[in-house]
């Protein structure tokens, strides 16, 4: 099903090609990643610890360069390598969330979320009308609202999720890649933010978001990139990557694959012995 | 009380005010009627004489170096997401306050007016060319601060040798007097020679206002926004070293402004980084013109240093500050 639209070019909206990314003394973080965003979908990108999902992250969002590849996004119809465009045009298409995202400096809730639009400004112009109902409208989203005037240092580990959620869904853009937003949350905010991602993620607009809970990834992604030590090793809807063997093989655990309702629901119920950690 | 023209607006008529009383405070009180005759019938007049050219330069300066001092310190204080952070952290203050105090080593300020604050742009400039140096021109913000005060406790150091081997108990006193910081006794001169520096200083900062609300969410975040951190990092480091190596230049090195002015009109712009940039320059300038009025209102024979009143009131001042806030920043 949603398969089918990987093939169709005209609704593609980002791709990576053969992405590989050194740090100093031939370190590679990633070898010859190759992806591809559509519009409409919600992408998973799961792997254990070290498998070079946030690297992979931040070179889809063209934070960092990779060594090797292109990142190129669609620009009116036509794919462009992301290097070439300006990084305000970057910023208005693209928008990052950093793991673990917090404020550096005690400001005001509504300030905070207004940041999220200061890609669309100039320096020497102020937030407009438009601004303004953008921010008002990701705050209406993420039920940020009622306590917009307060400090973000003072709000509770949710609640500040919802704020920075807030400040991406502001800038309105075209992808959203969100660095394992739901690690640290409660059940309620999980299901709140994956919603928000998922409801993004539709008509034209596409959202990519590292998960570490794989029901999670399986109920809410479209399609799932599944890495492992720096290489993709599995790609596709989740009931074809979330298998018993796969897991099993990536992650080193057994664990109990069952259907509820209309998603898979893995729950990891043993270490294996023989598996080989790290590289 | 809010709302940002407002709070702007009410600093502002407080910079006239305490430009205002800094003028005519001092030992002689001035007869306005007189400085108007000299002014429109070109009469010589010593209350004049003593308006352009003592009381004016004074008062220029303090509000200039005040602005400038406050400025700074929002600036750093956002860009290290610090709230510690002066211009004592890049080393800048230092370096030029140690330019200062070679030229009375070495006795060279018979030479000319312009050889003292000459000295002290040179030790700001050597001070952003360390800090080049050491952090190199991709230097992370923690390596920055290091550099900063590496330089900084260095020119310390020096400053201290000079003292040390002072040729003589004269130079000594000029010396620590001149590092008390005071805007005492300066010339229109001295206000001109700072004029460009400070400003280039001021624009590069304030253009740099955006950026600094962008670090409210980290650096990777402000590089994701479409800032380029490494530029714009520099930016705010230049321009910084201009304007406050300019200050230091001609009135030694005046504590605490840069502190507590940031901390103190913080809450009246709701946190905003790029808005407390103009608004702690103009506190900045009140806090240091009425410092001065209070200089020359309690100076009885020898003159109170200006840079011992503002740390005399800054320091307890914060000490206040930090117990009403302390929540704000755990």
């Amino acid at each position: 099903m949603v398969i089918n639209s990987a093939c169709n070019d005209s609704s593609l909206l980002l791709t990576g090609q053969q992405l590989t990314f050194r740090v100093e003394e031939g370190i590679t973080l990633i070898r010859d990643v190759t992806v591809a965003i559509n519009e409409g979908e919600l992408i998973g990108l799961i792997g254990p610890n070290g498998a070079g999902k946030s690297t992979l992250l931040r070179l889809l969002s063209g934070i960092d360069t990779p060594s090797d590849g292109c990142v190129s996004v669609t620009v009116s119809g036509s794919l462009k390598p992301v290097s070439a465009l300006a990084v305000r045009e970057r910023a208005q298409k693209l928008s990052y969330l950093i793991q673990g995202a917090k404020a550096h400096w005690p400001i005001e809730v509504e300030q905070m979320i207004a940041l999220g639009r200061l890609p669309f400004q100039k320096w020497w112009q102020p937030a407009s009308d438009q601004d303004q109902e953008k921010v008002l409208r990701a705050m209406r989203l993420t039920e940020t609202l009622s306590y917009r005037k307060r400090l973000v240092t003072s709000l509770s580990g949710g609640e500040q999720a919802l704020v920075m959620m807030a400040r991406v869904l502001a800038g309105e853009p075209e992808i959203i890649f969100a660095d394992e937003p739901v690690s640290t949350l409660d059940p309620y905010h999980q299901l709140h933010v994956m919603e928000l991602l998922r409801e993004h993620a539709r008509g034209l607009k596409s959202a990519v978001v590292v998960l570490h809970d794989l029901s999670l990834a399986a109920r809410f992604c479209d399609r799932i990139y599944l890495m492992n030590e720096g290489e993709l090793f599995c790609e596709g809807v989740p009931e074809r990557v979330l298998t018993q063997q796969n897991v099993a093989c990536v992650y080193g655990v057994d664990s109990r694959i069952s259907l509820v309702g209309k998603s898979l629901s893995i729950s990891p119920v043993a270490r294996l012995r023989n598996h080989q950690q790290g590289r | 009380m809010n709302s940002y023209p407002r709070v702007l607006g009410l600093l502002f008529l407080a910079v006239m005010g305490s430009f205002f009383a800094d003028i005519c405070v001092g030992p002689v009180t001035l007869q306005w009627a007189n400085i108007w005759a000299a002014m429109v019938d070109n009469k010589a007049s010593l209350d004049a004489l003593i308006l352009f050219e003592i009381r004016l330069p004074r008062a220029f300066l303090a509000m200039l170096v005040g602005a400038t001092l406050g400025i700074s310190g929002a600036a750093l204080q956002g860009l290290l997401r610090n709230p510690l952070a002066e211009s004592g952290v890049i080393g800048v203050s230092n370096c030029a306050a140690l330019g200062a105090v070679l030229v009375f080593y070495f006795g060279m300020t018979q030479w000319s007016w312009f050889v003292l604050p000459l000295a002290g742009l040179v030790g700001a400039l050597v001070s952003v060319v360390m800090i080049f140096l050491l952090a190199g021109r991709s230097g992370s913000t923690v390596t920055l601060i290091l550099a900063g005060i590496a330089i900084n406790t260095l020119a310390g150091a020096l400053m201290a040798m000079a003292l040390n081997f002072a040729p003589n108990p004269y130079a000594m006193q000029e010396i620590v007097f001149w590092l008390l910081g005071s805007v005492a006794n300066r010339s229109m001169n001295e206000v001109l020679i700072t004029v460009p520096f400070i400003t280039v200083g001021w624009v590069l900062i304030l253009s740099c206002g955006r950026f600094l609300n962008a670090l409210t969410l980290g650096e990777e975040t402000t590089k994701s926004l479409g800032f380029n951190v490494r530029h714009l990092r520099w930016r705010l480091v230049i321009g910084v070293v201009a304007c406050v190596g300019a200050a230091v230049s001609v009135s030694g090195n005046i504590g605490f402004i840069g502190l507590v002015i940031p901390h103190l009109l913080r809450p009246w712009v709701r946190h905003d980084p790029q808005r407390l940039l103009a608004v702690s320059a103009l506190g900045g300038a009140v806090l240091l013109l009425l410092s001065d009025v209070a200089v020359q209102l309690l100076s009885s024979g020898g003159e109170l240093k200006l840079g011992v009143i503002t740390s005399l009131v800054g320091g307890p001042f914060f000490l206040y500050l930090i117990l009403k806030n302390r929540n704000v920043w755990s």
